[in-house]
């Protein structure tokens, strides 16, 4: 059982402008089974949260804390937060020239669980998760991000998400830009990867969508950098019918 | 010995072609006074090649086929007193590579080498040349591919430390013929290297790839240069460097010409530079000059920078370190042109060398 504490989050960013602040104190607490919905119009700081658990150095902490089990997340490198069990799928995968998926999804599990996998059981799991995502094998031996299509990025995202088992994922808008197949195969993979680890899931999302396949046992809306509402599953339905409107400007 | 010597007009670094060069550091290649003490230091395969002749032959039996205003290599032409031939025959298909070497006796010596490789009609070929040792070292190698001929052609610096090495490596290229070269330097004190293309008879294409990582005080030159004089001929330029430690130090020049009556050109070069520490210096100029507007294409790129922090991001988003993620980084980025070299153990050898490299720079 592991527990991602938030409270009283406050992130800026530098701009040529000055300091904008993004969040503006956000309170949010995600265990492991639980899946949370985080739903808000552009602009409101959904992104920004995710990027600042990850430990992006784009995003200054000026308040609050972070804790995964009780150890200081915001104290953390990037790849220590990873090592700690926090998985980010991104919106926009970075393109890595050069490096083929198959070297990054080895190098990735060894760093993840300390030792590099057998590699007669290693090749099997890859072969296992890239089918499940409806994936060619030849994928493995593309670069990484380079040349994939929307759908490709994204089913590479959450192919890693079953492959590195966190204990929390955040997944910051893994259904913009999928067609509905697409969208399916790609909700089912975090299906599998919670039932599988029991994980726990951060779900932002502008669209209600997603959440026929992923089912959210928690709805936070997010406005104007932190959670201005927040209830079960009818919740989504009731965005779906009215969207943002009453939140923005409030 | 020729009594030509002194007959050239020595650089004095005002000059557009030698401004970046520290001459002083050219071991006296360009102004005449270094003193010639090594012969014939390239040697061919143990095992003879059926469809291939080396010889060395006397410099009067074979006249360099072109002209070229560069000091060193006029010095070569007139003071090299033999040529060092590589005849691939028409028709032939050579599958394994020809392997050049260099055997060094007199460490830290002078040598003068000229180099002719000629590729017969409808043959297939590739030269592999390994560069290493102490040596001062000015060289024209000559590329003559007749028509409809295909030549890899990939030269390795590892030079030692102290070695200087100055040097054109020039492909004629006939109709229809195809020159792919991929120059690896990454050893020497000061490595300067003319890569120069003349296209002489339409249907031909040249690409030209190039890595280069220059560590503390090092000097990597490399002025490509390639002449469109013809129509339809095509050609490609992508090198890649990586600089690290005080003073290192790259130039890349990227001139293609194409001229009046290049119709149907088609050229794009690129040359892409990555900054691992400071004190580093990239020099990095395209130029593209065009005298016909009725071209398929020309373009170029140029960049130079450090680290994408977003690549470094994603990867140790997944739990790799900072180290291990630079690590990928750099294999990447000289991955694909490495991996065109097509011989293994070269390939392995020159990766290992740049984590090498790499795990120093980082300390």
């Amino acid at each position: 059982m592991s527990t991602l504490d938030i409270r009283g989050l406050e992130v800026s960013v530098i701009t040529e402008k000055g300091q904008i602040e993004i969040l503006r104190g956000v309170d949010l607490t995600i265990s492991s089974g639980e899946t949370h919905a985080i739903m808000g119009p552009n602009g409101s700081g959904k992104s920004t949260l995710a990027y600042s658990i990850a430990g992006h150095t784009k995003y200054t902490i000026t308040g609050g804390t972070v804790t995964l089990d009780g150890a200081n997340v915001l104290d953390m490198t990037v790849d220590e937060r990873a090592r700690a069990g926090l998985f980010l799928a991104m919106q926009y995968p970075v393109e890595v020239p050069g490096v083929s998926v198959s070297n990054f999804l080895r190098t990735a599990a060894t760093a993840i669980r300390g030792e590099a996998p057998k590699l007669r059981t290693w090749v099997g799991e890859v072969k296992e998760a890239m089918s499940a995502l409806n994936m060619d094998p030849a994928f493995s031996e593309r670069n990484v991000n380079e040349g994939f299509s929307g759908g490709e990025k994204k089913r590479h995202e959450i192919m890693q998400l079953e492959l590195l088992k966190p204990k929390i994922a955040i997944l910051d808008e893994t259904d913009s830009g999928l067609d509905v197949d697409a969208l399916r195969i790609v909700s089912e993979g975090v299906v599998r990867a919670k039932e599988a680890n029991n994980l726990g899931v951060l779900l932002i999302t502008h669209y209600t969508r997603i959440l026929r396949y992923i089912k959210p046992d928690f709805v936070h809306v997010f406005a104007n950098g932190r959670i201005v509402e927040e209830g079960g599953p009818e919740l989504a339905d009731k965005l779906e019918e009215k969207g943002y409107a009453e939140y923005v400007g409030a | 010995m020729s009594l030509l010597t002194t007959n050239y007009l020595t650089p004095t670094g005002r000059e557009e072609a030698w401004r970046f060069t520290p001459l002083n550091r050219l071991g006296g290649l360009h102004d005449g006074t270094s003193t010639v003490s090594v012969l014939d230091s390239l040697v061919g395969p143990a095992m003879n090649i059926p469809g291939v002749s080396i010889s060395r032959v006397s410099r009067e039996l074979l006249v360099p086929q072109s002209h070229s205003d560069d000091v060193v290599v006029q010095r070569t032409h007139a003071e090299s007193s033999t040529v060092f031939h590589v005849e691939i025959s028409a028709g032939v298909e050579i599958a394994q590579p020809i392997h050049l070497t260099r055997d060094i006796k007199n460490a830290g010596g002078t040598e003068l080498s000229r180099v002719l490789i000629t590729v017969g009609e409808n043959a297939r070929a590739t030269v592999l040349i390994e560069n290493s040792g102490e040596i001062v070292l000015g060289e024209d190698i000559e590329i003559v591919l007749a028509s409809n001929s295909f030549l890899k052609f990939v030269t390795l610096q590892e030079w030692d430390a102290g070695s200087i090495y100055a040097a054109r490596h020039h492909a004629i290229i006939g109709r229809d013929a195809t020159f792919e070269s991929i120059t690896v330097t990454v050893g020497g004190s000061l490595v300067r290297i003319l890569p120069t293309v003349e296209f002489v008879a339409p249907g031909a294409s040249a690409e030209l790839l190039g890595v280069y990582f220059a560590k503390e005080g090092q000097h990597f030159e490399h002025r490509i240069h390639v002449d469109h004089a013809v129509p339809k001929a095509k050609s490609r330029v992508n090198y890649k460097g990586a600089l690290s430690g005080d003073k290192a130090h790259t130039v890349w020049i990227g001139d293609v010409l194409i001229r009046a009556a290049a119709e149907g050109t088609d050229t794009y070069e690129l040359n892409r530079n990555l900054l691992l520490s400071d004190g580093a210096r990239a020099d990095s100029v395209p130029n593209l000059e065009i005298e016909t507007g009725e071209i398929v294409g020309a373009g170029h790129a140029s960049t130079t920078g450090r680290f994408d922090d977003e690549q470094l991001f994603y990867l140790m988003s997944r739990g790799i370190s900072m180290d291990e993620a630079r690590r990928l980084v750099v294999r990447g980025f000289f991955a694909e042109i490495i991996s065109q070299i097509g011989d293994e153990s070269v390939q392995e050898r020159l990766m290992v060398g740049i984590d090498g490299e790499l795990a120093k720079a980082g300390q």
